[in-house]
């Protein structure tokens, strides 16, 4: 049976996800995916609407207080803008977050991209469980 | 480091205005993590600077919109602004898309303003339960302001009464005849009415259908509700909301505001001994075997809910004496 008012649910953790469109691109659907299947999955997804800069996405993890921020961009421009946020995050000091790419990236990027500290990049036809998936088992558990 | 000495880290920081410190304040209170009565006890003292507007009204009113025309406004005018958006929880998942900050875009660099999405975690009423606490946090912050937008509302998600000294219904043309605006609830609670989408079809009619309801309402304080045209799109009444919000607070201070905060306090004294007590009840019966027992019966159908939880309570009366 389910208890009312335990211990474990007295606090309540939410993980809470920054879904952000950096660039010019003007195409979300994609994000809008990935928003969708992880609020079905319980979690609390801040969307910023499209063609966000860096400085406007790692303002707005700040603020919003997020454990992930999922980066979509179709542009090609993912070269100068993903180092720019990495940088801004470490800037805030921002560390602790889980981040993860998504959209159009050549294969032969992937390396790079994961060497600034993105985790996982995900290209098209991912299946939204495998995301979901992965955000369950790679967002902080904690935060400093 | 130790929980209490981090608690105070933090209270510096939010009373410095530290961003980060504000962050991991709300989140900490919206969790109910073990450190957010501490950290709102520390806070408490703090707050009662800011005038705090709420906003409410129907889905796609243009709340978001509006606050955002609003906020850029009062920063005009010298103003620090927070706000705290809240969008609803899904009650069958429990997760949430909070999309108000996509309206506030050109608000997210300006450093006098910080912005917090909230769900409402399936608290009814039309806020989530941390709402009042976010905003406390705000207040303490420095915050000259702190606008509070309320899930898109229906007739009865009223909860906003509680926080927000200056309530504005948004609302917008087509949505409802002279019936609508005579209903209950919502129609009540406006401190200021605003038509928004002004630059529609039909937004004089409803304009003016709002101001002759308003009429109809028996007067209680003194403050004759008004009736702002808007265009957030544009920017056209925006000023002007701005010049009713400042003439309601002047209002506000001629009196009714020590009433206001006088009967907060004690509904929230109130409210907050009801959760304390029921919290403590309901854990001691549910370590007892009784309680077991109880829910097989109610299961079984040999008692009724009703009368299980009389007698679970009659029950603990008698050992307590």
């Amino acid at each position: 049976m389910k208890k009312i008012m335990s211990k474990k649910e007295k606090t309540k953790r939410k993980i809470r996800v920054l879904i952000a469109k950096p660039g010019l691109d003007s195409h979300d659907r994609g994000a809008k995916i990935v928003a969708r299947a992880l609020r079905d999955a319980g979690m609390e997804i801040i969307y910023t609407g499209l063609r966000q800069t860096p400085e406007q996405i790692v303002e707005t993890a700040l603020q919003e207080d997020v454990d992930v921020i999922g980066l979509s961009i179709l542009s090609g421009a993912h070269t100068t803008l993903f180092p720019r946020i990495m940088h801004l995050l470490k800037k805030n000091k921002l560390t602790d977050l889980l981040v993860f790419a998504g959209g159009i990236i050549p294969e032969e990027d992937v390396p790079k991209i994961k060497k600034l500290g993105i985790k996982e990049v995900f290209g098209p036809g991912t299946p939204t469980t495998t995301l979901v998936q992965f955000v369950s088992r790679n967002a902080p558990k904690t935060r400093q | 480091m130790p929980k209490a000495n981090q608690t105070e880290q933090l209270v510096k920081g939010v009373l410095k205005g530290d961003k980060r410190s504000i962050a991991r304040s709300i989140t900490i209170i919206e969790n109910r993590e073990p450190e957010a009565q501490r950290l709102i006890a520390r806070l408490y003292p703090k707050t009662g600077k800011a005038h705090i507007i709420g906003v409410t009204g129907p889905p796609g009113a243009g709340k978001s919109t509006l606050i955002e025309k609003l906020a850029k406004e009062l920063r005009n005018r010298g103003k620090t602004v927070g706000i705290v958006a809240v969008d609803p929880t899904s009650p069958f998942t429990g997760g949430a898309f909070l999309g108000d900050r996509v309206r506030m875009q050109d608000l997210s660099l300006d450093q006098g303003v910080y912005i917090r999405s909230m769900a409402t975690r399936n608290n009814p009423g039309g806020l989530a339960k941390a709402t009042k606490d976010a905003v406390r946090v705000l207040d303490a912050s420095g915050k000259n302001v702190v606008i509070v937008e309320t899930v898109g509302a229906g007739q009865s998600e009223v909860d906003i009464v509680k926080v927000a000294h200056t309530i504005i219904v948004a609302l917008a043309p087509g949505l409802g005849d002279d019936i609508q605006a005579i209903k209950a609830g919502q129609m009540e609670i406006g401190d200021i009415y605003v038509v928004n989408k002004a630059d529609r079809e039909n937004a004089e009619k409803t304009a003016s259908d709002i101001q002759a309801s308003l009429e109809l309402a028996t007067e209680k304080t003194g403050w004759k509700p008004l009736v702002v045209k808007t265009s957030a799109l544009t920017g056209e009444g925006v000023a002007q909301l701005i010049e009713t919000i400042e003439q309601h607070r002047q209002h506000l201070k001629k009196g009714e505001l020590d009433e206001k905060r006088k009967e907060r306090a004690e509904t929230e004294l109130i409210e907050a001994l009801k959760e304390k007590i029921t919290e403590t009840i309901i854990n001691e019966f549910q370590t007892k075997n009784e309680w077991k027992q109880v829910t097989k019966k109610i299961l079984a159908r040999q008692i009724d809910p009703y009368t299980a939880a009389e007698k679970l309570l009659t029950g603990n009366k008698r050992k307590g004496k």
